[in-house]
């Protein structure tokens, strides 16, 4: 009875999201405020009919209830209790079902929460949010129907892929789809305000908010996936600009313009149909995100069912969404006013350069993720794009927008002087020679860009807590302690790539027990092998003994077999000291009785995540200072009133 | 990774990986997981490791992959650089072998001139754009 439950709430979502839509556009053509009146309830109704569903699904998935085929499929009784919970996510009908709940919970969020919109553009952005939602109910619905009876049940699940039981996995995708679905949000802020012709200042200062959560949750979503990588996968290495990757690295990258654009027109109210299109963008990237993702073009780990209706199906959906937008935008381009002019040498002057600068890294990470499936596609032949283009497409891209950063922050908005602004930077400009002068010294032969990133990582630095010089620190609004936060993160975390590219140390070897290697600081001694049970795994534990100076302590990388389905991973230990991280993986034994081991020192490799994390809570403080400020006034206005 | 051994996996990896003697059977090669003694010569491989794909692994270059083939391919890459040959003629070799689907860092030619013409495009649209959004100064 519950998978029907489930399955008969989803309909009526879906349902729902259709009567919203139609009541939304007939009710703004029309004029009819009585049906204008029922938008707001029907998107909190759709929103708790979704999680209700969704609720259900974790339902079966948690008591493992085999007569369902999703769970038969992915879940099983001998699996942890976290891992049941997650796996109800971690599969593709799940997953989506997951997308449009959150998604509808993203509307119904809009529909309580937002007040200072225009009624009209709020009516039309819920419409708008509901079209969205409807498309992908149809997808659940007629393609991926998660709450399909297998029948007779099979005594026993077939469990979840073993790479994916980690507890940083588990809350990687819910992480990663509130970014995504955040930015829908955007997206249909940005159509309603088209159709009602409302772009301004009042409209940015209420979709800023959602991008920046957003952007947050997305910032936290990559950071998080690759560490996971970084210690799951067993090679040291933390992005590989795999396609799945890049899929979550495009929104972002949209994301991030979003927000600084945004605030161009919150401010100043200038940019203001680019802002529209970055919306549009920033959603796009999202979708074609998940159409990589979901529909099996690229096959990886989170091409959970390959099947070519489903990928045709979100191929449509991407086509009439995107499609949609954009002729909506040239139709109504006509009539957003370009907004006010500025000069070159200004705040915005810096920040019409971030745009350009990250549209164009977007579009290299666009162009070399799809390009080789196209190419494929018209000529057959097939083409690898990695990491040597991307590093060096993007890579002096990326170094440019650091000095840029650098002198954003400390530019007037509307006009400044050259001169004055040189003044400004005079130190961070003392500060990023002496870090070169400082790099040559100390480490000659160093690649140009790891030199650069290094260098500019410490200008940025400075030059971004330059903000705060001379300002009464407890008076400085909360959002600019959220910029210096985020800017910082970003040198903080450039630092990391840095030095991790650059003074990795590598020991590959085959050691017998109680051999001892060097590798960087550290000396390690190869103790002893023994084997280990979990619940749902076996595994072979290596015990190594790592010594630095007069400190020393163990290290048990694992070797794992699981058995549901059957797979190895590596579970390699780490050790995290104040200057890296020591890394060590077990491998398999050779015919002699010796074992592969993998040693790794990684200088400042923390660094990486520390700035990711440094980045996302400058955002959500930002957020939270725009949010305050912004309630703040309200209430001024009623004292007033 | 070792994962999703699809039947249509196992095959091509069959397939692909005959020419280097992998075989399930066999132990890896030495090289596979050992570095070579000369720091400079092993410096030289990992650069070129790190821009091969493992071609039965989803998007991981042969340098981080547990995959028999990325194993043997390391091994022979190693091998190579040991007996003097160089980086570029050892990729040369493998992409008469496999194609250009072996190497992440795709010649320039016929088919993928556009990698790098469509980013030049971008930058220099953006730049003629912004051009006219700054009010002149006087």
């Amino acid at each position: 009875m519950i998978a029907e439950t489930g399955l008969a709430l989803l309909w009526l979502a879906g349902a729902l999201a259709a009567l919203q839509l139609l009541l939304g556009a007939i009710g703004l053509r029309w004029q009819r405020d009585d049906l204008i009146a029922a938008v707001r309830p029907i998107a909190v109704v759709q929103a708790v009919l979704a999680s209700l569903a969704f609720a259900l699904l974790i339902y079966l998935f948690v008591t493992v209830d085999l007569s369902v085929a999703l769970v038969a499929a992915n879940d099983h009784s001998a699996k942890p209790l976290l891992y049941k919970f997650a796996g109800s996510w971690g599969n593709h009908e799940g997953s989506m079902l997951m997308w449009v709940t959150i998604l509808a919970i993203g509307g119904g969020a809009v529909a309580l929460l937002e007040r200072r919109l225009e009624n009209r553009t709020l009516i039309a952005t819920l419409s708008a949010q509901a079209a969205i939602g409807l498309g992908f109910y149809a997808f659940l619905l007629f393609a991926s129907n998660p709450f399909a009876r297998l029948d007779p049940a099979p005594p026993e699940g077939q469990g979840l892929n073993p790479l994916l039981q980690d507890p940083g996995l588990a809350f990687h995708p819910p992480t990663l789809y509130l970014g995504y679905v955040g930015l829908s949000i955007a997206f249909s802020f940005a159509v309603g305000a088209l159709v009602t012709r409302d772009v301004g200042p009042a409209f940015a200062r209420a979709m800023r908010p959602w991008v920046l959560g957003a952007w947050v949750m997305l910032t936290l979503g990559i950071t998080a996936g690759s560490y996971w990588a970084y210690y799951e996968l067993g090679w040291g290495g933390w992005w590989f600009w795999d396609p799945v990757e890049n899929a979550s690295l495009m929104p972002w990258l949209a994301a991030t313009a979003l927000l600084h654009s945004v605030t161009v027109l919150a401010t100043r109210d200038g940019l203001r149909a680019w802002t529209v299109m970055l919306a549009v963008v920033a959603f796009s990237m999202s979708m074609v995100g998940t159409f990589l993702v979901r529909s099996g073009i690229l096959t990886s780990v989170h091409a959970f069912a390959v099947d070519p209706r489903r990928g045709s199906f979100i191929l449509a959906l991407l086509a009439i969404y995107i499609g949609g937008a954009l002729a909506l935008f040239a139709l109504r381009v006509g009539t957003v006013r370009e907004g006010s002019r500025f000069d070159a040498v200004s705040r915005e002057g810096a920040l019409i350069i971030n745009n350009l600068l990250l549209s164009a890294i977007l579009g290299i990470v666009l162009v070399g993720t799809l390009y080789p499936l196209m190419a494929e596609a018209m000529t057959g032949e097939k083409i690898s794009v990695g990491a040597p283009y991307f590093n060096s497409a993007a890579g002096p891209l990326a170094l440019i927008l650091m000095a840029a950063l650098s002198a954003g922050p400390l530019l007037r908005w509307r006009r400044d002087e050259l001169r004055s602004l040189a003044g400004r930077l005079a130190l961070p400009a003392l500060i990023t020679a002496g870090a070169l002068a400082a790099v040559i010294a100390l480490a000659p032969g160093i690649r140009i860009l790891p030199l650069l990133g290094l260098v500019f990582a410490a200008g940025l630095a400075a030059a971004s807590v330059a903000p705060l010089w001379r300002r009464n620190l407890r008076h400085a609004p909360l959002f600019v302690w959220g910029m210096v936060i985020a800017h910082l993160g970003v040198a903080v975390s450039a630092a990391g790539m840095a030095s991790e590219s650059a003074f990795t140390k590598e020991r590959l070897v085959a050691a017998r027990i109680g051999e001892s290697f060097d590798v960087g600081p550290y000396r390690v001694r190869f103790d002893a092998v023994a084997p280990v049970a979990g619940p749902n795994w076996t595994a072979v534990q290596g015990t190594l003994t790592a010594t630095r100076g007069t400190t020393s302590f163990a290290l048990q990388p694992e070797a794992r077999s699981f058995w549901a389905p059957p797979a190895q991973t590596n579970e390699s230990a780490i050790r995290t000291a104040l200057d890296g991280q020591l890394y060590v993986v077990l491998g398999n034994p050779d015919e002699t009785g010796r074992w592969q081991l993998r040693l790794w020192w990684k200088p400042m490799v923390t660094l990486i995540w520390a700035g990711g994390a440094m980045i996302a809570i400058g955002g959500a403080l930002a957020m939270l200072g725009h949010l305050l400020r912004d309630w703040r006034g309200a209430r001024r206005k009623e004292a007033w009133a | 990774m070792k994962m999703f051994r699809t039947p249509a996996f196992v095959v091509a990896m069959m397939l692909l990986a005959s020419p280097l003697h992998a075989d399930s059977s066999l132990p890896p090669a030495h090289y596979a997981y050992n570095q070579l003694p000369d720091p400079a010569q092993e410096a030289k491989a990992k650069a070129l490791m790190s821009e091969l794909r493992c071609l039965v692994c989803q998007g991981q270059s042969i340098a981080d992959s547990d995959a028999e083939l990325a194993g043997d391919m390391r091994a022979l890459v190693r091998q190579r650089i040991a007996a003097g040959e160089s980086p570029a003629s050892i990729k040369k070799w493998l992409i008469g072998r496999y194609g250009n689907w072996v190497t992440y860092d795709p010649p320039l030619d016929r088919l993928t001139w556009p990698l790098w013409a469509i980013p030049i495009i971008l930058i220099v649209t953006g730049l003629w754009l912004v051009r006219g959004r700054f009010k002149r100064r006087r």
